[in-house]
């Protein structure tokens, strides 16, 4: 049987409140936790299959044109080498997020520098990388490449459906009080997983198995599918670690593709991982941004008008673009609004979605924008935000779900202590550093996906949660166990949640925050469905089933079963509650920064973070995902950029010694608070995605707390201290 | 990676007699080469393990000084005792740089032979006259923010990205090398790494199959020490400017100085005026604008580094009123 729900009406019965156990919401350790740390959970590299030969990608080295030629005998007759592939099928860039099939083919025709045009295979990892660095290649360059989003030679696309003009900002801005008016740009950034892209091929006759390195098996399936040519049902693909995603494994990349390829011609498995120069030249960048921001507002503060035009940019012929403006549409009132978004046709690796996008830099300039309006209206930042939380939509009239966003600012800055600020900048030192204090909200579109989850309550009083769902380190595995042991009464260690395989059930897959409320939505679903079932077998009535410890009613499970396992399916619909209200997470966020006087070095000294994101599964897991994204804040706000050469638009920091991320020293404590929370429009288990939330606006809050040090304002991305050295105070 | 053949050395004699030959390489820590020959940056056709030979101890020398041997790990060189009390700006410098585990495999004379991080040696697909002479120079107007200032050519504006040697520049040290033959020669650490020229692929002065075996320090000149780096994140990042310093007081003046400079040329940085111009002054502001203006006289920005002109300006200021206890700088 399958219990099948579409979110259409609130879910006001809340189930998991009313259970006698409550394992869901404690900050339970990962199931998978000793694996991990034992270096026993295997990821995509470590299955050792035998007869496992190596392949090694290889990079087009000019941005844009056709290859000639490619001298594969000279390759070939390196020691070791067994082949060297450039098949058509062979992935441009990898497949967008949800794409559900195969993305841009064709090794010969170069759109970007990195473009992975063929693949060396080799008996041993050494002599394929070795190959790939000797393949000469000839090309036919075109001289029409553009590189810089910026310039005026670029052709720029307006996506129809991301044009808003509505009222009239231009009078706005003229009949405000207060008017802000800038311009932010934001670099371009690298998920930087710390496990970088792997996929093992292996082939028993039409069946072909590939274990990889994938947020979303449901989708990833079909696009290997297309891009072979060949059916979904011949293909198994199995992830049960991930080490890391952050929307760089969201759809199938170009080494899958080209192990399977190589290993149905050779006969072998055929490994191909990424080097970490290769994850930074072939995987989805973050787009940069050019923000126009217009803020109009009247002598309260309150927003009269908003504007917000974004520049991003992506490859010819991709659709995906970064939202920018997706928050920005519903955080704040102003009658008046206009955001238009612009996108640039370059040859630049491919964009697509890295850590919460749109928001992850959309937030951060609306954010800086609305301090340098507190700034000049002398209204404190967090008040200003509160008198411009809208009672309805501002453009749709739709209503709100769940929404403790006031409650979120008021809770960060008496957490925080945002009551010892001086508003005035450059005002405290300590020794040689400038000390400043500054916020900014978090907020983050909320989203419910499909998903599907198999449950089987098994004759001796256990549990067996399946689902192809994966876990790139986010607590997949966790808060299902919580789930499933709530629902059924049994204590989390007699739950074994299986994951990331695609023979399972089609969860929701991760990404968009969405996993864990969708795919633990199905799970829910999947218990209901058992306990119908058991209480038809018991010949009680649903509701007087009470199930706890182990034991339905006063009988132990084993006991109740009489010998056989009961399966319950879940399968979990997005309905008209997306439509009827406008979900969304909240949060707000306080920095302390010192700048230092003399080299304008800035370091973070304190972080407080407030969130809701309905009901918290795990609040373990949930703190270290809101730890991870304000550290993502941090290293937003001050190092992370890639850099591109606009002579051929190559990226020039392609490792992780010159893309700066935070390093331990770089991470003040940091203090995250998750507000208790239920969100009925949500899901039936009330919960909303938290993953993402925690870098949705951070990174304003170190920036706004430079401007309270020092007085200067950096509208540029990320605040290197030589954008801060010829302007700090005396 | 390109095969390549292996020998290990017993004794320095033999290192340097298997090292002789186009292509031959030593490897000691193998923390810079090893990512380079991953990358082909570098292809050597044999390396040379001299991880056994005798050089791990660091010694005391008649004039007062420590002889510090090529294969003592940056790790025991930043923790002796003896370094740490005598010449503090030397281990100060090795702490700034790199990682715990780096710092452990990395060597002495494996650190001075390091090679640059201009983004463009590092991409093969790139021309680099450093890489490939002849090939050219992209990194000019180009991804500049990592490059020299000082004495860079036409031909290269890559920096010498260490720490370690910056120190040793401003500790006046002498660099032991040991050739064919049982040759042996001593430079000194301001002399041993070159300016780029139009040979940007010689690094420094060591010729084909010399063996760097210790580093030797003056007797301390009893001087406070610094070392200051500027960097773009609090660990793990190379010098945008660093400044290491040696400077003695007597009687209200300046009696000894020694500045050298990291991350803004093709060698730490040294200039003997500036040295002399501090010397036997009574320390103030006035003074300090006037030595800055000397060192950064010649400086030249390539655009993406421009900044540190006037960082390395308000860093030096910084060290020497730190040096001279005027106090903290405004």
């Amino acid at each position: 049987m399958t219990r099948h729900l579409v979110m259409d009406e609130p879910a006001t019965k809340r189930v998991l409140d009313e259970l006698p156990q409550s394992l869901t919401g404690k900050p339970m350790d990962r199931p998978d936790g000793p694996e991990k740390v034992t270096g026993t959970a295997t990821y995509a590299h470590e299955w050792n299959l035998p007869g496992t030969v190596h392949g090694v990608l290889v990079r087009a080295t000019v941005p844009k044109g056709k290859v000639t030629a490619i001298d594969k005998d000279a390759v070939m007759k390196l020691p070791g080498v067994l082949g060297v592939f450039n098949d058509e099928r062979f992935l441009r860039n990898p497949a967008q997020g949800t794409a559900n099939e195969a993305p841009i083919q064709g090794p010969d025709e170069i759109a970007y520098l990195g473009q992975p045009i063929a693949l060396v295979v080799a008996e041993t990892f050494e002599q394929a990388r070795h190959g790939a660095h000797r393949l000469q290649m000839r090309y036919d360059v075109a001289a029409d490449g553009v590189f810089d989003p910026e310039a005026t030679n670029v052709p720029h696309e307006r996506p129809e459906d991301d044009q808003l003009d509505q009222g009239d900002l231009d009078a706005a801005m003229k009949q405000a009080v207060s008017v802000v008016d800038q311009v932010y740009r934001t670099p371009g950034h690298n998920s930087a997983a710390m496990e970088p892209h792997c996929s093992i091929a292996s082939w028993e006759g039409d069946k072909l198995t590939l274990r990889g390195s994938y947020q979303m098996l449901n989708y990833n399936i079909n696009e290997l599918a297309d891009s072979l040519k060949i059916d979904a049902e011949d293909i198994r693909m199995l992830s049960p670690f991930v080490g890391g995603g952050f929307g760089s494994k969201l759809g199938i990349s170009a080494e899958a593709v080209a192990a399977a390829i190589a290993s149905r011609e050779l006969g072998k498995p055929v490994v191909v991982a990424l080097s970490r120069q290769q994850v930074f030249e072939t995987v989805m960048r973050r787009s940069e941004s050019r923000q126009h921001i217009r803020l109009a507002a009247d002598a309260d503060g309150k927003l009269i008008g908003l504007g917000h035009d974004s520049l991003v940019s992506n490859l010819p012929g991709e659709d995906f673009y970064e939202p920018v403006m997706q928050a920005t549409h519903f955080i704040y009132t102003g009658e008046n609004r206009r955001m238009n978004m612009e996108v640039a046709r370059v040859n630049r690796i491919c964009a697509g979605s890295v850590r919460a996008p749109g928001e992850a830099i959309g937030m951060v300039a609306l954010e800086n924008a609305m301090d340098e309006l507190a700034d000049i209206s002398g209204i404190d930042p967090v008040e200003l935000r509160k008198r411009n939380i809208p009672e309805m939509h501002p453009e749709t009239g739709q209503g709100y779900s769940s929404r403790p966003f006031a409650e979120a600012l008021d809770e960060g800055a008496r957490r925080f202590g945002w009551d010892k600020r001086n508003a005035k900048p450059a005002q405290t030192r300590d020794g040689e550093w400038w000390i400043g204090m500054g916020m900014a909200s978090a907020a983050r579109v909320n989203m419910l996906k499909e998903a599907k989850a198999r449950v089987t309550l098994n004759a001796d009083g256990t549990a067996t949660v399946e689902t192809d769902m994966s876990d790139p380190g986010t607590g997949t595995y966790a808060i299902l166990t919580q789930i499933a042991a709530d629902m059924l009464g049994l204590p989390g260690d007699k739950v074994e949640t299986v994951l990331g395989d695609s023979d399972l059930p089609k969860g929701s897959g991760s990404g968009g925050s969405f996993g864990a409320s969708s795919s633990g939505s199905a799970v829910f679903l999947a218990c209901q469905d058992i306990r119908t079932q058991l209480a038809q077998k018991m010949g009680m009535d649903e509701d007087d089933l009470k199930l706890d410890g182990g034991k339905a009613g006063d009988m132990a499970l084993a006991d109740a079963l009489a010998g056989d396992a009961i399966v319950g399916n879940g399968h979990i619909e997005p309905g008209e509650t997306s439509k009827d209200k406008r979900q969304a997470t909240y949060g707000s966020y306080f920095a302390e920064v010192g700048v230092n006087a003399v080299t304008g070095e800035t370091r973070v000294r304190r972080l407080t973070a407030v969130f809701g994101a309905g009901r918290i599964l795990n609040e373990k897991t949930a703190t270290s995902q809101c730890y991870g994204g304000c550290i993502w804040g941090i290293g937003m706000a001050l190092h992370e950029e890639l850099l591109f050469d606009t002579r051929d638009g190559h990226l020039v920091n392609h490792d992780l010694a010159e893309y700066h991320v935070p390093v331990n020293l770089d991470v003040p404590q940091i203090d995250v608070h998750l507000l208790e929370e239920r969100d009925d429009w949500a899901s039936p288990i009330q919960a909303k995605g938290i993953g993402e939330l925690g870098l949705c606006g951070a990174a304003a809050a170190v920036t706004n707390a430079i401007y309270n040090a020092t007085g200067v304002r950096v509208r540029e991305y990320p605040v290197t201290l030589d954008k801060l050295l010829d302007q700090l105070p005396e | 990676m390109k095969p390549f053949t292996y020998a290990r050395a017993a004794d320095t004699p033999e290192a340097v007699r298997e090292a002789s030959g186009p292509s031959h390489d030593f490897i000691a820590g193998g923390t810079n080469l090893l990512d380079l020959m991953k990358l082909e940056v570098m292809a050597p056709d044999k390396l040379v393990d001299i991880n056994r030979l005798d050089l791990k101890q660091i010694s005391e020398t008649e004039d007062g000084g420590l002889r510090i041997g090529a294969l003592v790990t940056n790790s025991d060189c930043a923790a002796d005792d003896r370094i740490r009390r005598d010449y503090p700006v030397l281990s100060r410098a090795i702490l700034a740089g790199a990682s715990g585990q780096l710092r452990n495999k990395a060597t002495t004379g494996g650190n001075l032979c390091q090679r640059t991080r201009c983004y463009y040696f590092y991409d093969t697909a790139m021309p680099c006259n450093k890489r490939e002479p002849g090939s050219g120079c992209q990194a000019i107007g180009g991804a500049t923010r990592l490059h020299a200032i000082f004495g860079a050519s036409d031909q290269c504006i890559a920096t010498y990205p260490g720490d370690m040697a910056v120190a040793m520049s401003a500790l006046d040290a002498s660099v032991e090398i040991e050739g064919k033959d049982g040759a042996s020669r001593t430079v000194p650490v301001r002399d041993f790494h070159r300016l780029p020229g139009d040979r940007p692929d010689k690094d420094n002065v060591l010729e084909d199959g010399e063996l760097i075996t210790a580093v030797t320090l003056p007797a301390p000149t009893g001087g406070r020490q610094s070392y200051r780096k500027v960097r773009d994140r609090a660990s793990y990042a190379f010098a945008l400017v660093s400044v290491a310093a040696d400077i003695g007081m007597e009687d209200g003046k300046i009696s000894h100085a020694a500045l050298a400079f990291g991350g803004v040329a093709h060698k730490p940085w040294h200039k003997p005026e500036l040295d002399a111009l501090l010397t036997g002054k009574e320390p103030s502001d006035a003074l300090f604008a006037e030595a800055a203006d000397l060192l950064l006289a010649e400086a030249q920005g390539q655009g993406g580094n421009n900044f540190k002109i006037l960082l390395l300006r308000r860093t030096l200021r910084a060290v020497l009123r730190e040096a001279t206890q005027m106090g903290e700088t405004a």
